[in-house]
């Protein structure tokens, strides 16, 4: 269960976003997590409800945005999304690729705030 | 009254301290030109033992030193410290990986500049590791030859994220019929053109290979 480990980081992230910019409450995290990030959504989204109660975020939504990955063929020249968990070779090919274009992504993206 | 909410780009990464940490640790040993390696693998597959011959050879001509965290006991620094290499054991109590953090604390202690090579061993786990740096120079994926060929498609977050995958307990490979080229074929599917070690740490085949890719590379 380390998405809780994940959540309690996002939560400790939005302590210091709202500390320095000095806003309220906060109404909405935008999320990004790639395929290759090591964290399941949906579990996510359950340790979120967990790491936010009695925070200051307790009524704050989760959007997740799921982030395809993108390897660069040679074969084709161009960039190709790949189905995870699979393998690393271009659809359209078959050539094995190591090149990850995006996928790795673990990122606070946005915060939604009243305005 | 409801306005239309604002929305504010922030772009940070989730584990940004974690990151930070890891940075100022990969600072460090770059410094004390220390090798560091982290390990992983799923529990059972051989990591104390592979570890504890790689620090006997090292510990001839050189300093290495380990980390190894487990949820709890102190078994394996105990039975690493017979390597007479500097080691110090990491209990998680509940937590299923090791962050950058942790062994931050475990160093604390420590002097950097008394070590050549300093190796960290994860929790067992093919999971949940993968997303924090330790400020590692490289991972290391274990996959024993008991475990099945097709380990690395069932994990492959793990073995995509580790840079050198070791394949451990090759003297059982006949045993339990392990078909090696499969073995190979799904390590590289899911990180193409990643190194790999087949090694037994029982009887020290393929242990040369491994000892002077560590060297190449410190």
């Amino acid at each position: 269960m380390h998405e809780l480990s994940i959540a309690m980081s996002i939560v400790e992230s939005l302590e210091q976003e709202v500390k320095q910019r000095g806003c309220g409450p906060v109404e909405a995290v935008h999320i990004r997590i790639g395929g290759l990030s090591g964290v399941v959504p949906r579990a996510l989204r359950s340790a979120y409800e967990m790491a936010v109660e009695r925070t200051p975020f307790a009524n704050s939504r989760l959007v997740i945005e799921e982030v395809p990955i993108v390897i660069y063929c040679a074969g084709c020249g161009r960039s190709r999304v790949v189905e995870w968990p699979g393998e690393f070779f271009c659809p359209e090919c078959n050539t094995q690729s190591a090149e990850v274009v995006s996928g790795r992504e673990l990122e606070i993206f946005a915060l939604e705030l009243p305005t | 009254m409801t306005g239309t909410p604002r929305i504010v780009e922030v772009r940070r990464n989730i584990l940004k301290r974690n990151d930070e940490i890891a940075h100022s640790l990969r600072c460090r040993f770059q410094e004390a030109a220390i090798l560091a390696v982290s390990l992983v693998s799923s529990p059972g597959a051989g990591k104390t033992a592979f570890l504890e011959k790689t620090l006997t050879i090292l510990g001839a001509s050189s300093r290495p030193a380990a980390l190894v965290g487990d949820l709890a006991t102190d078994n394996d620094a105990v039975r690493l410290a017979r390597s007479r290499a500097k080691v110090k054991q990491i209990t998680t109590g509940a937590v299923c990986h090791l962050e950058a953090a942790m062994v931050e604390e475990a160093l604390r202690d420590w002097n950097l500049a008394e070590l050549d090579y300093l190796f960290v061993e994860n929790v067992g786990n093919l999971v949940c590791p993968s997303s924090w740096d330790l400020g590692e120079d490289f991972r290391v994926v274990l996959l024993s030859v008991t475990e099945g060929e097709d380990k690395p498609l069932k994990y492959p977050t793990i073995f995509n994220t580790s840079d050198v995958a070791i394949i451990s307990k090759i003297d059982l490979a006949e045993a339990v019929e392990f078909d090696r080229d499969v073995a190979l074929a799904n390590i590289h599917a899911v990180r193409p053109g990643m190194p790999v070690f087949e090694l037994s740490a029982k009887t020290g085949q393929g242990i040369d290979g491994w000892i002077s890719f560590l060297k190449a590379r410190r």
